[in-house]
């Protein structure tokens, strides 16, 4: 158990709740004095329920002390990115749309999250409506990588990655439409999981396009993952689309760490050129240690990955258009009247409200969807992305008829600077061109810290893609190379981040 | 070749009901040609008999016995509302005067 309790692992706080050696009041409150102390700098919360999370955590302590069953994370509390709908608390997306909307209900994931008795410390930073690869296009400004204040902290999740990795919370949930756990995990040095599709109910998720999201734990450790994933996962009858079937068992994977005999297959698309040299040099040193420890390597082409990005920037835009279209300004969230028209029409009032509302990015994928969905154009692009889609599918299958998991690094690069890529959308998508290819067929991810790269001693990251519902092969080989970086590293990666200084407290 | 005009990005707003100023629409015709003309790589893919995906999972329907259980009350459903009146979402006019 470390002294200062904010730097313990879930798993850690989680014993030290079950010995009675601390309680959840004493672990919250630890929290909330971290976030206070800190995120003025890093600004990874859009909302913090301090109230909220501390009557939780008395709760839970008293249920304790009468004997009570508890769940083994009880106690533990949590951050949940802004894109989930938490009863009593704003949930805002990132936009101004829903500035100071409260939700009259809970997602699935914040209900299970409360039934395990996890007291929420807040809501987390993201871009709005989950759109982008830096938070920098959150209504409410970026959230800051704790590794270097002037830099990206991935997105759309920035600000889930930035609270484990800023030790703001031991844990927090994400979503990963693209890579949006995933990557921000990358360039914060933390772990990201997206589950296999239909693993995680999008009930209370507001979607961005329905048939990519999913969400996932954010954490600092592989077996905190697996043990959030075990919480938030398994069937949910009010989402046609989940998985009628038991989580994986990805805690058992965790704790056996084991790749001894595992065939690992390197993606030979994926992490060629436009990938950073650092990045590149720690995901090669990964593979060596995972061949060390018993696997079997060998590359794998999956020549449809090509078209990924492309195919994923006609399907995310048309779904989008489609689903925000239900932010009318009619029934919640903002309404603002076209100014200098007299008894505006429904009509009018909604464009107004659109346009005020939403951000550049979220305009432009709207529009972009629109065109790709119209008459004349449909055959040409949304047409032509889903052959696509189903080619990248077949690539991924053909790929594990011949290995068990397939790696590559997870980001092409290391934190770019605040305000570098804003102007230059195409090289924003970028970020996610190895991430999306997972939720276009549908298959879990995970990204794990593989080291620092040595140009600019950044975080970079592995990513390991495992088959439809083998989501505990991802905790098998991470939780293995996890044990073996930490040898070599002879503590967490996160330990070599600079302290934030404590002000604005 | 896939270049959006000033004019197409205007229609494309107006179906999807964003009022978009001048300014706007001048940026935003230039960047939507230069991702326009990136994602149409897809079109570099034979058609031919590849069937589409629209989903990762085989979908089928999902239904529910019809019985009652709780749902939201008015005060809830409307907590959020813009603007209220009589238990019901008080909207702008739907149809013009005349």
């Amino acid at each position: 158990m470390n002294s200062d309790l904010t730097r313990s692992s879930a798993a850690e706080l989680a014993h030290a709740l079950g010995s009675g050696e601390l309680s959840s009041v004493e672990i919250v409150q630890a929290h909330l004095d971290r976030i206070a102390a800190v995120d003025a700098d890093v600004h990874s919360y859009l909302h913090v329920d301090g109230e909220g999370a501390l009557a939780a955590a008395r709760q839970v302590d008293e249920r304790r002390a009468a004997g009570e069953d508890l769940h083994v994370l009880a106690g533990v509390p949590i951050a949940v990115k802004d894109v989930l709908a938490t009863k009593g608390l704003p949930t805002t997306c990132g936009s101004k749309i829903l500035e100071g909307w409260v939700p009259p209900y809970d997602a699935t994931v914040v209900a299970k999250l409360r039934a395990a008795g996890m007291p929420i410390l807040g809501k987390t930073n993201m871009d709005e409506f989950a759109m982008g690869s830096s938070t920098e296009h959150s209504a409410y400004g970026p959230t800051h990588n704790p590794w270097d204040l002037t830099r990206i902290p991935g997105g759309s999740g920035g600000g889930s990655a930035a609270v484990v990795a800023a030790y703001e919370a031991p844990l927090a949930i994400g979503t990963d439409t693209g890579g949006s756990i995933r990557q921000p995990a990358s360039v914060t040095g933390t772990v990201g999981v997206k589950p296999t599709y239909g693993g995680v109910s999008r009930y209370g998720l507001v979607a961005l396009a329905s048939s990519l999201d999913q969400a996932g734990p954010c954490t600092r450790t592989v077996l905190d993952a697996a043990l959030l994933h075990s919480v938030i996962g398994g069937h949910d009858p009010l989402d046609s689309t989940s998985i009628d079937a038991p989580v994986p068992a990805v805690v058992e994977a965790a704790r056996r760490a084991d790749v001894k005999g595992l065939r690992v297959g390197v993606i030979k698309e994926l992490g060629g050129e436009g990938y950073q040299a650092g990045v590149r040099a720690r995901f090669d040193e990964s593979v060596a240690l995972l061949q060390e420890a018993g696997a079997e390597v060998v590359e794998v082409s999956c020549p449809s990955f090509d078209y990924a990005l492309a195919a994923y920037y006609l399907i995310l835009p048309s779904e989008a258009s489609s689903n925000l279209a239900k932010f009318d300004g009619m029934r919640y969230g903002a309404r603002v009247l076209p100014p200098g028209i007299d008894d505006p029409s429904a009509e009018q009032v909604m464009a107004a409200t659109r346009d005020a509302g939403f951000g550049d990015e979220v305009k432009r994928r709207i529009i972009l969807g629109t065109y790709a969905l119209s008459s004349g154009y449909y055959d040409a692009y949304y047409g032509q992305a889903q052959k696509v889609r189903r080619l990248i599918a077949d690539d991924f299958a053909t790929a594990f008829e011949k290995v068990d998991v397939l790696v590559s690094p997870t980001a092409p690069t290391t934190a770019f600077k605040l305000g570098d890529k804003l102007d230059d959308p195409m090289s924003m998508y970028l970020q996610d061109v190895a991430t999306i290819p997972a939720n276009l067929a549908g298959v879990p991810g995970m990204s794990l810290p593989s080291g620092l790269a040595d140009e600019d001693g950044l975080p970079t990251g592995i990513q390991i893609l495992a088959p439809a519902t083998r989501d505990d092969r991802l905790y098998g080989v991470g939780a293995a190379l996890e044990r073996m970086l930490l040898d070599r590293w002879g503590a967490p990666l996160l330990t070599k981040a600079p302290e934030l200084s404590a002000k604005g407290a | 070749m896939s270049a959006l005009s000033r004019d197409d990005v205007a229609h494309l707003a107006g179906l999807a009901r964003i009022d978009l100023s001048d300014a706007e629409l001048d940026r935003m015709s230039g960047e939507l040609g230069v991702i326009l003309d990136s994602v149409a790589k897809v079109q570099e893919v034979a058609a031919g008999d590849i069937e589409p995906m629209s989903h990762p999972l085989p979908l089928t329907n999902v239904t529910r016995p019809d019985v009652v259980r709780p749902s939201l009350g008015a005060a809830a459903a409307l907590a959020g509302a813009p603007q209220q009146d009589q238990q019901r979402f008080s909207v702008p006019r739907i149809l013009a005067e005349d």
